[in-house]
């Protein structure tokens, strides 16, 4: 088990490394000289110089890389002062260290990905099971059809809706925003509520969908059939055998699903104006920000790698026949 | 051909016994079996049904913007030539019953320039489900290139494959497509200059294209690893066939199956896509009619004029419905052991 991890952290290194590599050069390497892309439209070559200067840009361009790279892990120096080891560079844009942006703007994107990860985990498999497990009946009609008709909606077609219903016709509720959670939970939980609703409600009706049918599979497994022959009952049928079974495409889902919406729940950002990654990364690509663009991205990489090896690590404990070697 | 005369009696024949039947339907092409078994499906048929009916408007935008009388660039609101007739209050909010519903203006009107919304609409469809169809059909045949090489040669070509859809899975995909939309762009035109709308409109190709194709190859390429170690393909060899011949006669027809089925969950997956770039504003901007900018400005004019995004996003609620029930449809036709 520790050889698997420490060799799966290896690769995730190596392709974060080449991720930033790949990054790097298609942002440098685009024919339009990257000075003059943060300078904008009417740029004088005084202000060009300057820029390229306070950039670094008149280094060679692996040596630019390699600061960058190296700074992750070192920490780097700035004209400005110092920057401490997950340095992620200064942003071209704000002069901000980018590092400090993204920890700042994360605590709004981790309440709407845990959040919703509670919502669509507890409300989204429950339906499907039960739905499974009284297959044909009224409830399996309804959650099924509720299901597909829900999971046609799109954040921001929902997201716009509720907040006509419930903020600008009612005022019931105050317009979504981030509050820490450490100076009013009650601000935070109710600052965020919308949106993480509307975000949790187009994924819940996915995993009805796949808990159900992935259900309705085990069930037909051979197993699974050999224990209702045993004769136990069905219900501790359902909820020990099947439900392990079934578990294994929810885990791999979840996995991409929670890893993505950490690297920036962007459509959510968006609809409800919260400033979280997703949000900073359409910043930082509007205002062509190298640094910003190249942390966020490595940061959201980050955990699309963390939650595949999770996931591997996962399977293991579900489903006996997986064995990490 | 297949004439309704030719159907009745393999109908007829499958009754009685099972094994009988069976051979008889083995005989059939698996495109003929399909077809029979989803004409029977009569969710399938109609969601077939209004999805074509999209893709008609699309086709017909023209015809049906002259049949309104309306075109998605003129600024109704503002046009002096339409002072006589004003859609707007003086908030530059519509006139009228929900958002400005009239004979004239059908879906109403957008706040502020009072443009035509119906003709924005059926624009903006037409220009989503092009790209999309472009898209999706360049990045199909990018994975089935892809895994069919994979799954093929197997060893060590597999394994470098393998990798490099690994890496490129690791990619963080909403947040590549944003910080690379202005980038890729860039590759073409100055930063200084206005991007004409068919750059972007391949700009956004290039970027959806990159990243689209992992999903694709992965499914052929363990289609086809289970391929090829069957009696057919093992015979092909003994006969000395070459790998061209074995791929083309015997391996790809086997595999169009899953292609066709993936086909139609992608189709919808990456109109939705496209829908996403212009909604956070690096896709298509204006005035290019859009179904993803009529999101956009949809969720800004929501607290003053909330009627606005009502037919664009119902629009789409029901597209994307009926696609999804399709695909469950073709796949349930291809493979009726695929119990829902």
């Amino acid at each position: 088990m520790l050889q698997f991890i420490f060799r799966r952290s290896v690769g995730a290194v190596v392709t974060l490394f080449l991720l930033g590599a790949v990054t790097f050069f298609l942002f440098v390497a685009a024919p339009s000289d990257y000075a003059s892309l943060a300078c904008g439209k009417d740029c004088s070559p005084q202000r060009l110089h300057d820029i390229r200067e306070a950039l670094g840009l008149d280094q060679p361009l692996a040596q630019q890389f390699w600061n960058f790279m190296s700074g992750i892990v070192m920490g780097r120096d700035f004209p400005t002062g110092h920057c401490n080891a997950p340095c992620l560079g200064v942003s071209f844009y704000s002069g901000d260290p980018v590092w400090s942006t993204i920890m700042d703007r994360f605590p709004t994107t981790l309440t709407l990905t845990l959040g919703g990860a509670v919502v669509f985990l507890v409300v989204g498999v429950g339906a499907g099971m039960l739905a499974a497990y009284k297959r044909g009946s009224m409830v399996d009609k309804v959650a099924t059809g509720a299901s597909m008709v829900l999971s046609s909606f799109q954040i921001y077609f929902l997201g716009p809706i509720v907040l006509i219903i419930f903020v600008y016709s009612t005022g019931w509720m105050d317009n979504p925003q981030y509050h820490p959670i450490t100076d009013d939970p009650i601000k935070w939980f109710t600052g965020l509520l919308l949106p993480t609703l509307v975000m949790a409600t187009i994924f819940t009706a996915q995993y009805t969908r796949m808990a159900r049918s992935s259900m309705i599979e085990q069930m037909a497994e051979e197993h699974v059939r050999t224990a209702r022959a045993k004769g136990m009952s069905s219900k501790y049928v359902f909820f020990r055998y099947a439900w392990r079974g079934a578990l294994i495409p929810i885990v791999t889902v979840l996995g991409i699903d929670i890893s993505s919406m950490l690297g920036g729940a962007v459509v959510t950002e968006i609809t409800f104006s919260l400033q979280g990654i997703g949000r900073l990364a359409v910043d930082g690509a509007s205002h062509k920000d190298l640094p910003l663009t190249m942390g966020v991205m490595l940061f959201g990489a980050f955990f699309i790698l963390i939650f595949n090896i999770l996931t591997d690590i996962a399977y293991a404990y579900i489903d006996p026949r997986v064995r990490l070697s | 051909m297949t004439s309704p005369v030719a159907l009745d009696p393999e109908l007829d024949e499958s009754k009685p016994g099972a094994d009988k039947g069976e051979q008889k339907l083995e005989g059939r092409s698996p495109g003929q079996l399909m077809w029979q078994r989803f004409k029977r499906d009569r969710t399938g048929v109609i969601c077939a049904v209004v999805v074509i009916f999209y893709f008609v408007v699309a086709l017909l935008a023209p015809v049906l913007t002259k049949l309104s009388g309306t075109d998605p660039y003129t600024l109704y609101g503002q046009d002096p030539t339409y002072n006589d007739t004003p859609v707007l209050d003086e908030f530059g909010l519509p006139l009228g019953w929900f958002g400005g519903l009239s004979g004239s203006h059908w879906f109403g009107v957008e706040p502020q320039y009072g443009r035509d919304v119906f003709a924005m609409l059926v624009y903006g469809m037409r220009t989503s489900l092009f790209m999309a169809v472009g898209v999706t059909v360049l990045l199909m045949v990018t994975g089935i290139v892809i895994g069919l090489i994979g799954g093929y040669f197997g060893g060590r070509t597999d394994y470098w494959i393998g990798r490099v859809t690994d890496f490129f899975l690791s990619f963080p995909q909403q947040l590549f497509f944003i910080a690379f939309m202005p980038v890729v762009t860039a590759f073409f035109v100055d930063p200084r200059e206005e991007t004409p709308t068919y750059f972007r409109a391949l700009a956004m190709l290039i970027v959806l294209w990159l990243l689209g194709w992992m999903g694709m190859a992965r499914l052929v390429r363990s289609t086809v690893l289970s391929l090829r170690e069957r009696e057919f393909v093992e015979a092909a060899k003994v006969s000395g066939a070459s790998p061209g011949r074995i791929v083309r006669k015997e391996i790809l027809p086997n595999v169009v199956t899953p292609i066709l089925v993936q086909f139609t969950y992608q189709l919808p997956s990456t109109i939705l896509t496209i829908a996403f770039l212009s909604f956070a504003g690096v896709g298509f901007v204006e005035p290019t009619p859009d179904w993803g900018r009529l999101f956009a400005a949809g969720s800004q004019y929501a607290q003053q004029d909330p009627a606005f995004i009502f037919f664009p996003g119902v629009a789409l609620v029901i597209f994307v419905l009926a696609f999804n029930l399709l695909g469950d449809s073709v796949r349930d036709a291809f493979d009726p052991k695929s119990g829902r």
